[in-house]
């Protein structure tokens, strides 16, 4: 099966943040909560790159090694996921996340943390696929459904790329290849540090 | 017209010229916009410890401008090897130490025996604090050791879905039992600060070890010795780093920033682990390890002989200002 990854070519992000809006809207994702981002780096000045990030779905991802309750798991297709059954709303996941993807809605004691909400890659949470229960806790399943995550599938430039990392990591480094330069594979070196072979 | 027009014209001319000398597009020039832009490669080799890849964010949540912190690998590895290892010398390394004293040294006696004759220790007030502060500390000790290593030892017996509903209590309940446990703190300090400043009889005290280790030898001391000294600074100084540290993490908006959360948990974790060891020391003392001691914060009352032989100086100072039985065991009258 393939191991599925994000990847986004910075060299292309033109900052419209349409990415951001569309996972918003696609999983009616709660207000104060983005799943996904796009940070600009040297802003205004010469060479500055935007970058799409959001969860990576890290190999020995971080989060789920860290979190006290193990509500995380990964899916056959390398798609890191959680149980908001199970989340307790500790925080632990957000220190250890290299990519500041796990966020809380702030209705924990004291209004701090509640269950925790990050990106699914659109492939939804533990419950039966494309439920009402899933669609309520974790957003859409397109995953379930033969499509891609809705961030990458309808990014206007293509920068932002997802499917089978071996795959989109050959387009990306054709395309630096025909172009001459290329700012790097953001996130991958952390991400996927401990698997050599992606 | 036609003058003023070739004029316009001119000056059109002059305009256009200015801005080709004078945009900054003469710099541009040397800049190419594609191949020398930000590289990931150079901007991770160029980071320091603990630092992370940042930039600018058009949603108002100043957190999400943190693109990349390669240091989240480093707290996940703290948690997962370095805290354990912490975490196991101190309880584990303290409870064999403690075992190892009880099969060498035994149960410390009351060597005169009982006397019968009771003396005040700890006002009802005293004891109301020690034990709201002390019953606070061991549900928090058991949350907080749920939290690092339940899913290791817990999880497997009760399964996932009960372990994480009993967690969601726990943490519910160390969130909650944090302020009593504050405020209990800084009563402790304020009633007991006066008797817990370091003084010479301390260093006489530690030089004979306490009296711990020879039977029936018993370095004069005053209210406190300097092991309970010890313990009391212990405490003040631990419950205040995870007062602070604690804070952080129950208010994580508060520095609004992953890289002072991730060093407060470090401190927070590390500094329970070292807590909970000393107080396993203090409740074995205080209970199993001493005979009579656990009256002073049962009752409130010790033996006469017991407070002569731990607290000599102590029990001098009592009996002078007429508040406890004088030598013969007899209650002093108080005046009307």
């Amino acid at each position: 099966m393939a191991r599925v990854k994000f990847l986004c070519d910075a060299d292309r992000c033109i900052e419209c943040n349409a990415c951001v809006t569309a996972c918003k809207n696609e999983h009616e994702v709660p207000w104060g909560i983005n799943r996904r981002r796009v940070v600009t780096i040297n802003d205004g000045k010469p060479g500055e790159r935007s970058v799409s990030m959001a969860c990576m779905h890290c190999t020995d991802a971080p989060c789920a090694a860290v979190c006290p309750v193990s509500c995380f798991y990964t899916t056959a297709d390398g798609v890191v996921l959680h149980s908001k059954d199970l989340c307790i709303g500790c925080g632990y996941c957000f220190y250890a996340c290299p990519f500041g993807a796990p966020q809380y809605p702030k209705v924990g004691n004291f209004g701090s943390r509640g269950k925790m909400d990050k990106c699914t890659y659109c492939a939804g949470g533990p419950e039966a696929d494309s439920s009402p229960a899933e669609y309520a806790k974790y957003g859409a399943n397109r995953l379930a459904e033969g499509k891609l995550p809705i961030c990458a599938e309808m990014c206007s430039t293509k920068s932002l790329l997802a499917g089978d990392g071996a795959i989109i990591a050959e387009i990306y480094k054709e395309r630096v290849m025909k172009r001459g330069y290329g700012s790097g594979m953001w996130g991958w070196k952390t991400a996927y540090a401990d698997s050599p072979t992606g | 017209m036609p003058s003023s027009l070739s004029h316009l014209r001119a000056l059109c001319a002059a305009i256009a010229l200015l801005f080709v000398f004078a945009h900054p597009a003469a710099a541009q020039l040397t800049f190419k916009p594609t191949a020398e832009a930000v590289q990931e490669d150079k901007l991770l080799n160029a980071l320091k410890e603990g630092d992370k890849i940042t930039g600018r964010v058009s949603i108002p949540d100043t957190m999400a401008s943190s693109l990349i912190q390669p240091a989240g690998r480093d707290w996940r590895d703290f948690q997962r090897s370095t805290l354990p290892i912490i975490g196991g010398i101190a309880i584990l390394g303290m409870l064999a130490l403690l075992a190892i004293f009880l099969m060498v040294r035994g149960r410390i006696r009351v060597d005169h025996g009982f006397s019968g004759t009771k003396i005040l220790r700890f006002a009802s007030f005293e004891r109301f604090t020690h034990w709201l502060t002390a019953s606070c500390f061991i549900v928090l000790a058991l949350s907080g050791l749920n939290i690092s290593f339940g899913r290791i030892l817990i999880m497997p017996l009760f399964g996932a879905q009960a372990f994480a509903t009993m967690s969601g209590w726990a943490k519910i309940a160390h969130d909650y039992l944090a302020f009593p446990f504050m405020l209990g703190l800084a009563i402790m300090f304020l009633i007991w600060i006066k008797d817990n400043i370091p003084g010479k009889l301390d260093w006489q005290w530690l030089k004979q070890g306490g009296g711990i280790l020879a039977n029936g030898k018993h370095p004069p001391a005053k209210r406190f010795n300097a092991g309970q000294k010890g313990i009391f600074w212990i405490v003040i100084i631990g419950g205040t780093l995870m007062s602070v540290s604690g804070w952080y993490m129950l208010f994580p908006y508060l520095p609004g920033n992953v890289t002072a959360l991730q060093f407060w948990t470090v401190i927070h974790a590390v500094i329970a682990m070292l807590f909970i060891a000393a107080m396993l020391a203090h409740i074995y003392i205080g209970s199993v390890g001493m005979e009579g001691a656990f009256d002073a914060m049962g009752t409130g009352e010790v033996d006469l002989n017991w407070a002569k032989e731990h607290h000599a100086l102590w029990v001098a100072e009592e009996q002078a200002k007429g508040r406890a039985p004088s030598k013969d065991g007899t209650h002093a009258v108080p005046a009307e």
